[in-house]
């Protein structure tokens, strides 16, 4: 007990929240100040270990502490004040959640003895927060403050990691208290993740996979999120097996695109030898995915032949969509580690030749190609074109969402985990902008672009002001087609061609708003200019806006049509209007 | 099957539903229950019936009992679900987890006079329940039972003037010496 007293300094609520951001290693937040949480600004002007960017809108802060926390492994941490500033986070809280991407959220509330009275700028923060954080509180008491900050910590980074949102009344940010750094009895006794995977059913997962003829390994955001040691152990497991692998889109990266057993991403838009070996495959080890909507198709038709392995830290990601045969809670890397040794201890790598033979023959449909223009640019060659050229450098990627998210996901080859920051389960147009700010931020001598699209870029914009005022050097590279593309794709496909508001008729000269936010404006039309173009871009040490004025009408493919199984692919060699029609045939729109 | 134009799989399952009984032990702090009933309409899941109260007044633990329905699936994903939160220490499954016993309390007001209002008694005395306020027309039963004779206690009293019920929902626990 004296131990404990003798660690405990007296301050106030406003200072203890500085205090514990310093106790938690934390060197930058993202935020925007007001009303109910001036005193904590306060506190933030009279020191200098944690550098606060100042964003222009709060759902800018959210999505750059997710790009911050994605390309660190470290939480991401926002402040903002009570009403609008909260309410503006719920889409960036609900993003982190659905990626488990760690948050932590700083709210300013109207003072305690106001709250419940439609006080100016207040709202519910924690119930309208809910359902969209991994857990949140409401801070009543300043004492109980130091020990919520540590919990909200932990909370966040720990198990499937996700957002937590700390309420604070401004009251309680003046009161005097007690506070105390980090110590164990700061959680709950009841949380308590799972890390360590059952040994007997290890094994019984080893003797699996040591049998057999079809084996495919499927990965996902799990392995990044199990730090460096995760993205490590699964190119070791990779090479001890001599499976084939193939991961989500939050996945990529953790195996090298230039690996020899990569199939390329899977699902909606994923290859044609990645969907196939996921349908006809007899083993199927998932690690750190989830069986989303996007990757299963048709539930009942999905990989009917096979024994799946499924690992997951987060209990109720088993069974939730796919029934399968090995469930293992706990942590990727911990989990891969005791896979590989005892596979190494007990197992032979199985001679699967013939699959590999099929494999082959599925790779050779190239089912990522598309016809080159000479006087369009095409939005693949864009991003071809952009991945060479920046090859090789220390660079990070981030997307905003739509088709130029999955090009970038096709064509954009990954080698490292942590490089690639994109809005995977909730869709966020507007994500990838402020991510880059994020990211930026973290590495401020990384070549950092956002490749975007002409609408999603739009939404959250007004962060380029950001860049300017923090000398962020990103690079935001749009591929400009003057639609909604995938919303456009859909309407073509489904709903008759029909493009109800999918056309943006009033889209801002780039060129012209780099300039008036002081930044630097780039246009490429020819494919012949793109080269010089992002060259260009590159060698710029300020934020560009490189308006990529691609071919207006190309559709992503390949694709899964809605409704269909993975071995019913819609190769792009073969989407002419009628193949196309009969693929989504069932589809009212089309009759 | 076709399906109309749509970005998602529409699935129809037949899988049977079940009628489970939850027992879920929570640290009693403000906002708990809120969490718990967000999870079910957030995630879709039924709830028939809902009892919450504090257990253990010194450790804070409340136990809340939850009667849902769903297919087997469903109810492992609730399970899972209510598992994961961080005030929850554990769930049991009250169903599966061997025998147990189920009640529930209900007072039930029925007015009347005459043959209506003896029948009325003489069930009441049937089902051994008690008379917790009578006037000269009505009667207050209070009755306590798990939920099928309770719900056959009151079909059989609204032929005989039964005004309202009030039910506290099902409170749940284990056979033998084990706790949860």
């Amino acid at each position: 007990m004296s131990d404990k007293k003798a660690n405990e300094t007296e301050m106030t609520g406003a200072a203890m929240v500085v205090r514990a951001l310093k106790d938690h290693g934390i060197k930058h937040i993202f935020g925007y100040p007001g009303g109910a949480v001036l005193p904590i600004y306060d506190e933030i002007f009279q020191q200098s270990d944690v550098e606060h960017i100042l964003v222009r809108h709060e759902q800018g802060a959210g999505h750059a502490a997710e790009g911050y926390a994605r390309s660190t492994g470290l939480p991401g941490v926002v402040l903002v004040t009570s009403g609008p500033g909260a309410t503006n986070m719920v889409t960036p809280l609900t993003d982190a959640l659905m990626d488990s991407i760690p948050l932590v959220c700083i709210t300013g509330q109207v003072p305690t003895h106001l709250i419940g009275n439609d006080a100016f700028q207040e709202c519910d923060t924690v119930g309208i927060t809910r359902p969209c954080t991994k857990h949140n509180w409401l801070v009543r008491n300043v004492n109980d403050l130091p020990r919520v900050l540590h919990e909200a910590f932990y909370v966040a980074t720990t198990g499937r990691p996700g957002p937590v949102v700390v309420d604070i009344p401004k009251d309680v940010q003046f009161a005097l208290g007690m506070y105390h750094p980090p110590r164990k009895s700061d959680v709950h006794v009841s949380y308590a993740p799972r890390v360590k995977g059952d040994a007997l059913q290890i094994r019984k997962a080893v003797s699996l996979l040591a049998h057999a003829k079809k084996p495919v390994i499927y990965s996902g955001g799990g392995v990044i999120n199990s730090g460096r040691e995760g993205a490590k152990l699964l190119r070791e497991l990779v090479q001890t097996t001599g499976f084939p692998i193939t991961s989500t889109l939050m996945g990529l990266g953790a195996y090298p695109a230039s690996g020899p057993n990569w199939l390329g991403m899977l699902g909606m838009h994923g290859t044609y030898e990645a969907n196939m070996a996921m349908h006809d495959c007899d083993v199927m080890l998932c690690i750190g995915a989830r069986f989303d909507d996007r990757i299963t198709g048709r539930t009942d038709a999905f990989s009917p032949g096979s024994k799946k392995i499924h690992v997951d830290i987060d209990p109720s990601s088993i069974n939730k969509n796919i029934r399968v045969d090995i469930p293992i809670i706990g942590d990727a890397a911990n989990v891969m580690s005791d896979l590989l040794q005892v596979f190494k201890a007990e197992a032979k790598k199985p001679d699967i030749k013939a699959w590999w033979n099929q494999i082959a023959q599925w790779k050779a449909r190239n089912s990522l190609a598309y016809k080159q223009s000479n006087d369009v640019i095409l939005p693949q060659y864009a991003i071809q074109k952009l991945f060479e050229l920046t090859r090789g450098k220390d660079t990070y990627i981030t997307t905003e969402v739509g088709q130029h998210q999955m090009w970038a996901a096709q064509f954009y080859g990954f080698e490292e985990p942590h490089r690639w920051m994109t809005s995977g389960g909730l869709g966020t147009m507007g994500y990838g902008l402020p991510a880059a700010l994020g990211v930026q931020v973290a590495h401020p001598d990384s070549l950092v672009i956002d490749i975007a699209g002409d609408a999603s870029v739009q939404m959250t914009m007004q962060e380029m002001s950001t860049a300017v005022q923090y000398e962020l050097p990103i690079k935001i590279f749009i591929l400009n087609n003057q639609y909604m593309g995938m919303v456009r794709q859909w309407q073509q496909l489904l709903h008759g061609n029909r493009l109800s508001h999918s056309y943006s008729e009033a889209l801002p000269d780039f060129v012209k708003l780099a300039d008036a936010y002081g930044c630097v404006g780039i246009q490429a039309t020819k494919p012949g200019d793109l080269e010089g173009a992002i060259k260009e871009m590159i060698k710029v040490k300020k934020p560009v806006l490189f308006d990529c004025r691609v071919a207006a009408l190309e559709n992503c493919f390949p694709m899964i049509p809605s409704g269909k199984a993975h071995n019913e692919m819609l190769l792009p060699a073969e989407a002419n209007d009628e193949a196309t029609a009969k693929a989504f045939a069932g589809g009212k729109a089309l009759v | 099957m076709n399906q109309p134009a749509s970005a998602y799989f529409l699935e129809d399952r037949h899988d049977p539903n079940e009628t489970h009984t939850l027992s879920v032990l929570v640290a009693n702090e403000p906002g708990v229950l809120a969490r718990v009933i967000g999870l079910f309409s957030g995630r879709g899941y039924n709830i028939d019936s809902l009892t919450v109260s504090e257990t253990e007044h010194q450790k804070h633990v409340s136990r809340i009992t939850i009667v849902t329905t769903g297919t087997p699936m469903v109810i492992e994903q609730i399970k899972h679900q209510l598992d994961r939160m961080i005030p929850v220490y554990r769930v049991v499954d009250m169903t599966t987890a061997g025998r147990s016993l189920e009640r529930e309390l209900a007072m039930v007001k029925v007015k009347g006079t005459g043959d209506p209002r003896v029948e009325a008694l003489r069930l009441a005395e049937a089902f051994r329940a008690r008379v917790i306020d009578a006037t000269t027309e009505s009667f207050v039963f209070e009755i306590t039972g798990n939920t099928g004779k309770i719900d056959q206690f009151i079909e059989l009293m609204k032929p005989l003037g039964l005004v309202e019920v009030s039910r506290t929902g099902v409170a749940a626990i284990s056979r033998g010496p084990e706790g949860m």
